[in-house]
């Protein structure tokens, strides 16, 4: 019972006028409310890291420019047998060689294609395969996780040995294994990236759900009579989503390593163009003993600046939802 | 503790208490359940292997005979001869013998059993992975300590830039980036293989000739795992900065490095250790990356050769192989665990 | 001259907000062998206070005055004389909770080191010394090879009380010793710390947010509020007969079993201690008070004789007729 009462009554809610009936009777209305508040927090916590908002503006640049790419470049200039410049010109502006400089910008490869339009297509499907192989971990890990975490028993002892299982297996080699095996498609390389990648989430989601599951309000449903599917949907995934979230971002960063990674190997799709690919091509054809650093730095830089635009970003949720992270 | 049993430590001159009996049951407990454990993970492993590549990977006939005109009858002999006119199960029962008894099967392109091709390529590997996990750790270590004992200083900016950029950047791209550099402009480190073939024998010839090929690619296989080492570390340092026993340890008047060094790293390093060994399999994927760049003759190597065709005994063998060593070395690591964090002891 | 002088000491938090004063303005004096009790809620600054005496504070902590231990400034000594007179001029025993004690060290390791390290000793003797002490504080003396977490709440605190000792310190700081303990097993350690701070002639400043134990175990008491002392006197006088109207709610809130008038509820006080980012003017205590008068907003407040031996910060212990303003 505080002092510091003053006489007026709490204020009324904002959206309540006289003259239309009260919308906030609705249960919706009070949720939205509730979510836009959540967000606008959540971005104001975020702002603060100033590294993740380096990552975020990188990556909304990237995604514009691949999304972008198709509409602002000639998609002609990706076929091998429609090449437009020599063999592995150096960029137009460098005058030093090796070989004579062409016209392009970033030089070009060695079918004489335009490095600055491979890396720029290679973006997409280099971002297509690290979000669909992500997704695909994510969600394999969250079913593990929530249902372990959720049954207990047995159940639990099963999944949770199988998961540790594959965190401690050497991920490359279960991903090459499973390229090979399988044919090289983008479809390969999703399965074997999202089918290794799981286990951490699901060790992570697994302790968030006992967690949750160990709140009040769980009994109190359970009370009430809802069942596993309502328990696990509607109340332990909503609170354990955030912290998949930045989960979710550093997988991605994992990922598209894992893509270029394989794609070096020779297990990518052939006939599409990827950064890992690329890079592949320019060891086997001697790029790098030819000294054609455009070639070679070029498709790893890109590499490089979407995986760490992904790792600041996913650095920073973390930061955002484990407040003792913060000013690290 | 209960009320009575502290109030019996309270009393006056209380020897009365005995120190409890050592157990050293509950350590043979412990070594049991782990070692168990570790027998049902390999046991994964085979399983995993045979179900991979003997029914996703197709059929064995067929990839051997690709090549070769053969008649159906020449066909049937083979597939019996493989003993792959028997049941799954059978099969599989097979399968688990061999890996038991060494035999990994034969090597498709090479005509030798894999097993002897895995033991002739072990050594460059833990040439190679050994000097990178030393040269690693202690440097990730160090700097990571520090790094996260100054928190928000320039020097724990920098370094924490560095780590992340070296994190984001693939192995074998670094692989290629440092060929280029060194090899081909700069001339100073040989680029391929172990041992030049100019070398004349002898012992110091060979080692200094070796060396002078490990380098290289030594120091690609660092760069990556050291990222990792660094991250790790600090955010244990930074975990432990906040405990009062810091305080405590200050306030008896310990200089700061001693407090550092003596109290907050060997908390900071239990957590740390742990998270290194299961990070042991990205340890694995630096290997085959590198010593593919660099065509350092050792295990990673031969399972980028296995790729091609693909000779599927042989990726086999050293998915099964690299699988149990990462295995065992876990294993190793959580019962040695045991002895170095007092808290586990107890049970 | 006192063993401690405390001068006008004014500690000051940088924190996310700005500036936060935890300590604005107090002095204190303990003499050798002498024991003196600090009793306030917490944010009051005590703990700040008894941090500052060994400077443990960090670095972006703004400290101003003195603290004379001994008639040496601690705040404006050398790096190397500040670590000689930690622990072997005043030590602190610490709320011994879980983690105050290293969990990878055993105890008689813990005890040893700042023996080793402040009188050049050979380890076995430290920790035949380790093994001594324990047994001073009630512990076996095998004991010394066990863990922390191998301990219950009181055997760590007797550790902590017996690694205090260590160094035969002048002084010793007890910050919340015994908060967080069982009430029997508080008994037993508070007959401890002061059987042997009386045995040994060690000044004790002991601090709690509990008014009767201090009353109990310390001849003189101060009280803080808001960053600064309120009042201060002989203890047992003190808690029977407040003079400040802060000190009279604390002693009220912690009834005396045995005494007939504090049979009825045990009466609290409404409202949070301030923010110390945002101290009312005038008294820090008027906004709580239930004898404010209107001047208490305005007045600056010190602290002002309000009886022998006694003082406190109250514009109702003033003679009547004078009335201050701020200045």
């Amino acid at each position: 019972m505080t002092a510091s009462t003053t006489g007026t009554p709490p204020p009324t809610s904002p959206d309540t006028s006289p003259e239309e009936p009260s919308r906030l009777t609705s249960t919706r209305a009070v949720v939205w409310q509730r979510r836009r508040a959540a967000l606008a927090r959540f971005w104001r916590d975020y702002r603060q890291q100033r590294a993740g908002v380096v990552g975020l503006v990188g990556l909304a640049l990237i995604v514009v420019a691949a999304l972008a790419a198709p509409l602002i470049t000639d998609a002609s200039g990706l076929d091998v047998t429609r090449a437009p410049g020599k063999r592995l010109e150096p960029p137009s502006w460098w005058p030093w060689g090796p070989g004579e400089a062409g016209e392009f910008f970033l030089g070009t490869d060695e079918t004489g294609r335009s490095v600055a339009l491979l890396t720029l297509w290679g973006a997409r499907v280099s971002l297509l395969v690290g979000v669909t192989a992500t997704l695909l971990a994510i969600g394999i890990g969250t079913l593990v996780g929530i249902t372990a975490g959720h049954f207990g028993g047995w159940v639990s002892s099963v999944l949770m040995r199988v998961t540790d299982w594959f965190i401690v297996l050497p991920r490359l080699v279960l991903a090459i294994a499973l390229a090979a095996l399988l044919g090289p498609t983008i479809v390969t390389i999703v399965v074997a990236i999202g089918v290794t990648s799981w286990a951490g989430t699901a060790r992570l989601i697994r302790a968030q759900t006992l967690a949750v599951e160990a709140r009040p309000y769980l009994e109190r449903a359970r009370a009430l009579g809802a069942g596993h599917w309502h328990q696990m949907t509607r109340h332990v995934l909503p609170n354990v989503m955030p912290l998949v979230l930045a989960s979710t971002t550093l997988e991605v960063a994992s990922a598209v390593l894992a893509e270029a990674t394989l794609s070096f190997l020779g297990l990518g799709d052939p006939a599409r163009v990827s950064w890992g690919g690329m890079l592949s091509r320019a060891n086997a054809s001697g790029a790098v003993t030819y000294g054609a650093w455009w070639y070679l730095l070029t498709p790893g830089l890109a590499i490089l600046v979407v995986v760490l635009c992904f790792t600041l970003c996913g650095r920073a949720l973390e930061a955002v939802f484990n407040p003792r992270l913060r000013g690290r | 503790m209960t009320v009575e049993s502290s109030l019996v430590a309270g009393s006056e001159g209380s020897a009365t208490s005995e120190p409890p009996e050592r157990s050293g049951s509950g350590f043979g407990r412990y070594l049991l359940t782990k070692l168990g454990g570790a027998a049902i993970s390999l046991f994964m492993v085979v399983f995993s292997a045979f179900f991979l590549f003997r029914i996703l990977g197709g059929d064995p006939v067929d990839a051997l005979t690709r090549e070769i005109p053969t008649t159906p009858e020449e066909r049937a002999a083979l597939r019996e001869r493989l003993g792959l006119d028997r049941p799954l199960p059978v099969q599989f029962a097979d399968y688990l013998t061999g890996v038991l008894t060494g035999d990994l099967g034969e090597s498709y392109q090479y005509q030798r059993p894999v097993m002897e091709l895995i033991l002739e390529r072990l050594g460059p590997t833990v040439l190679l992975t050994g000097t990178a996990l030393v040269l690693s750790a202690s440097l990730g270590l160090w700097i990571g300590t520090k790094a996260g004992w100054r928190q928000g200083s320039r020097y724990d900016r920098l370094h924490v830039g560095v780590a992340l950029t070296l994190w984001s950047a693939p192995t074998f791209w670094l692989g290629l980036i440092v060929v280029m550099v060194f090899g081909r402009f700069l001339g100073l480190f040989p680029i391929n293989g172990m041992v030049s073939p100019r070398t004349p024998p002898g012992f110091w010839p060979q080692t200094l000739d070796t060396l002078h090929h490990l380098v290289l690619p030594a120091v690609t296989m660092t760069a990556v795992i050291y990222a990792q080492y660094v991250l790790v570390m600090r955010s244990s340092i930074l975990d432990e900065m906040g405990n009062d026993y810091l305080t405590t340890a200050r306030a008896k008047g310990l200089r700061d490095d001693l407090v550092r060094r003596r109290h907050a790293v060997p908390n900071a390093l239990l957590p740390t250790v742990t998270l290194l060994f299961l990070h042991l399999g990205g340890v694995v994927g630096g290997a085959i990356l590198t010593e593919t760049v660099f065509s350092w003759p050792g295990l990673g190597l031969l399972a980028y050769e296995a790729l091609k065709i693909p000779d599927l005994p042989l990726l086999q063998g050293t998915f099964v192989f690299f699988s149990t060593a990462v295995i065992l070395a876990n294993t190793a690591a959580d019962i040695v665990y045991r002895f170095l964090d007092p808290r586990v002891r107890q049970s | 001259m006192p063993l401690l002088d405390v001068r006008d000491l004014r500690v000051t938090y940088q924190s996310a907000r700005g500036p936060v004063p935890a300590v604005r303005g107090v002095d204190l004096t303990l003499d050798a062998g002498e024991t003196l009790g600090i009793a306030g809620e917490s944010g009051c600054g005590k703990s700040t206070l008894a941090l500052t005496l060994l400077r443990l504070l960090p670095r972006t902590a703004t400290i101003t005055g003195q603290i004379l231990l001994d008639g040496e400034d601690v705040l404006t000594m050398s790096w190397g004389k500040l670590r000689a007179v930690r622990w072997a001029g005043a030590s602190i025993v610490f709320q011994g909770a879980m983690h105050a004690l290293n969990p990878v060290h055993r105890v008689g390791r813990q005890i040893a080191e700042p023996i080793m390290l402040h009188e050049r000793v050979r380890e076995s003797e430290a920790l035949a010394r380790a093994e001594e002490l324990l047994t001073q504080v009630g512990l076996p003396a095998w004991r010394a090879r066990s863990y922390p977490h191998e301990l219950s709440g009181g055997q760590r605190q007797r550790v902590m009380i017996a690694m205090a000792l260590a160094c035969s310190p002048r002084l010793i700081v007890a910050d919340e010793a015994t908060t967080a303990l069982d009430v029997m097993i508080q008994a037993q350690v508070l007959d401890l710390i002061t059987s042997l701070v009386a045995e040994r002639g060690i000044a004790l400043l002991m601090i709690s947010h509990d008014l009767s134990i201090l009353s109990s175990t310390c001849r003189r008491l101060a009280v803080m509020y808001a960053g600064r002392v309120v009042e201060m006197g002989p203890a047992q006088e003190l808690f029977g007969d407040p003079r400040h109207p802060y000190s009279g709610a604390l002693a009220a809130a912690f009834p005396k079993i045995g005494d007939p008038a504090a049979r009825g509820r045990p009466r609290g006080l409404g409202g949070d201690p301030p923010d110390p980012a945002a101290v009312p003017s005038g008294c820090a205590f008027h906004p709580r008070c239930p004898l404010a008068r209107p001047e208490c907003a305005t007045t600056d407040v010190e602290l002002w004789p309000a009886g022998p031996d006694r003082v406190a910060s109250c514009v109702r212990v003033l003679p009547a007729g004078s009335s201050r303003e701020a200045s």
